[in-house]
């Protein structure tokens, strides 16, 4: 682009000109889409359908809160085996040599074993067997704990997640310490305790969330709400509310492969990081977008400048 | 005060600043080159107009708590009124960016205004996302479990995280609308300042080349 003409195009305007009111026309425009807003909040409302409790788990699904609640003991569950920022499970996803996650370290730490399962349970006054469960299982040193737990995991896993059919074996207090927790669940005790965990203020739920997202029951009623990232969920709000559609370039790249493919590696497997960095790209490439040979001479090729000025290339016979 | 003096004055400085680029006249102008006459151009105010609805819907909210629209009829309107004004924002803005794409808006040394208003939708997203944590509700939660996966895989989830309710309502009720305030007011400035971009071929007579 010459010099010159950039100074033209700088300079203040020297041509015609017509009249027009600034505060006019920003009166006109708040006055108006507060009344198209005003208008569709009165017909259509907003979305709001009610948060997922623990009791409603507990009640709706009592094995699968009960095998997930044997899960965290066993340190199974999604959770135990994440890695950072709640533990050092894993070494989380990767860009390749970049762990940027295991990298960022532990700053929230979670521990599945005492935050979800016998915390809860210490803050309640449990029935002579959970009290006795706790206390033998506080009294047992962790290699034990573990062996329990991980034999009565895999019996209920083999059992389809049906306590009745379990065989007898070495689980020592696990199903006791499940079943009462269930039992404080289906009270409705749980999701307090869950975020106070022993404080009085406390405004982070990330246990909770993380329990809850680690059980099948949540995951359901996600996907009967279309809310799966697989199926454009980033987009979709639940009922029949227009979401984030702003989000479609994001949700676009978890619905094609590799990304789709969670067992693809390095790409699908690791999908999250490779997307994150595909959008942090593009996100810098809207910014600087003048400065990005071919792109910025588009406008110039396509010339759909002409129907935006058709009035002034008209008059001026351009 | 010697004008020695003065010159060193960031005040003056600021001050002679200010009127040599943006005098009253190009911040509240009544006229308009002649070329701004396209519907295209009702997109960066209609921005602005639900920006105003967002915000006063938002102060109300704010200050009846995170929870009131569940059980109040009233609190129920006025997040619709939000949620609403939260759509057209971004259809509005959308259709502006894509306006100014094509009209090739940062001509003219006007590179900064592109660039403002880039991040101010860059910024819009992060905004409404942070809003989308707070509604206490399911949608909330389950976008909250979902998107923690996305944060931590490249370790802003160790610094930013989506499941601490508190730190998200802190950030969209005061960190992010300020700095979307402020990017914003730049950009709208900007534009004042430096006048609406002029049409690609309007200069071409002057530069001797081909209509």
């Amino acid at each position: 682009m010459s010099d010159r003409r950039t100074e033209l195009e700088s300079a203040p305007w020297s041509g015609r000109v017509r009249r027009y009111d600034l505060i006019k026309e920003g009166v006109a425009a708040l006055v108006i889409v507060a009344i198209v807003v005003a208008a569709l909040s009165t017909l259509f409302g907003s979305p709001d359908d009610k948060q997922v409790t623990f009791k409603q788990w507990a009640v709706a699904a009592p094995a699968d809160f009960y095998a997930t609640a044997v899960q965290e003991l066993a340190g199974t569950s999604g959770t135990a085996g994440y890695g950072a920022p709640y533990n050092t499970a894993s070494d989380g996803v990767n860009l390749g040599p970049l762990h940027l996650a295991k990298w960022a370290g532990v700053t929230h730490p979670v521990d599945t074993v005492n935050d979800f399962v016998i915390t809860p349970l210490t803050t309640v006054a449990n029935a002579a067997p959970v009290a006795d469960a706790l206390k033998q299982w506080q009294g047992s040193d962790a290699k034990t704990q573990s062996t329990w737990a991980t034999n009565y995991d895999t019996a209920l896993t083999k059992a389809n997640q049906d306590a009745s059919k379990v065989p007898a074996g070495n689980y020592g207090p696990v199903p006791a310490l499940a079943g009462g927790l269930l039992t404080m669940a289906q009270a409705g005790s749980l999701d307090g305790a869950l975020l106070s965990q022993g404080n009085y203020f406390q405004s982070d739920n990330t246990k909770q969330t993380l329990f809850l997202g680690d059980g099948s029951y949540f995951n359901d009623q996600s996907t009967a709400s279309n809310l799966q990232g697989s199926t454009w969920g980033m987009m979709n709000e639940t009922g029949r509310y227009p979401g984030q559609a702003w989000l479609w370039l994001y949700s676009f790249w978890y619905q094609i492969p590799p990304f789709n493919n969670g067992d693809n590696h390095p790409f699908g497997a690791n999908a999250d990081a490779w997307i994150m960095l595909i959008m942090g790209a593009l996100s810098i490439g809207l910014i600087c977008m003048p400065l990005i040979p071919g792109v910025r001479s588009l406008p110039y090729k396509v010339k759909i400048h002409r129907l935006v000025w058709k009035n002034y290339y008209q008059e001026e016979n351009l | 005060m010697s004008a020695d003096i003065e010159k060193e004055m960031w005040t003056s400085k600021l001050r002679k600043g200010w009127q040599k680029n943006l005098p009253i006249e190009k911040l509240l102008p009544d006229t308009q080159p002649a070329y701004v006459a396209s519907w295209i151009y009702l997109f960066g105010v209609a921005t602005l107009a639900a920006l105003g609805v967002i915000i006063a819907s938002g102060l109300v909210l704010s200050f009846e708590g995170a929870s009131w629209y569940h059980y109040s009829s009233v609190g129920h309107f006025v997040n619709s009124m939000h949620f609403w004004s939260v759509q057209f924002f971004f259809i509005f803005m959308v259709v502006h960016l894509w306006g100014k794409f094509w009209m090739a808006a940062w001509r003219g040394r006007r590179l900064l205004t592109w660039i403002t208003g880039a991040l101010a939708f860059v910024g819009s997203i992060a905004t409404a996302f942070t809003g989308y944590l707070i509604q206490t509700n399911f949608d909330s939660q389950w976008i909250s479990y979902e998107a923690k996966d996305g944060f931590n895989s490249v370790g802003i989830g160790s610094r930013f995280n989506v499941t601490n309710f508190g730190q998200m309502i802190l950030l969209h009720v005061a960190f992010l609308p300020v700095i979307i305030g402020v990017i914003t007011l730049i950009h709208v400035l900007l534009v004042r300042a430096k006048g609406v971009v002029p049409p690609i071929d309007a200069f071409n007579n002057e530069l001797g080349e081909r209509k």
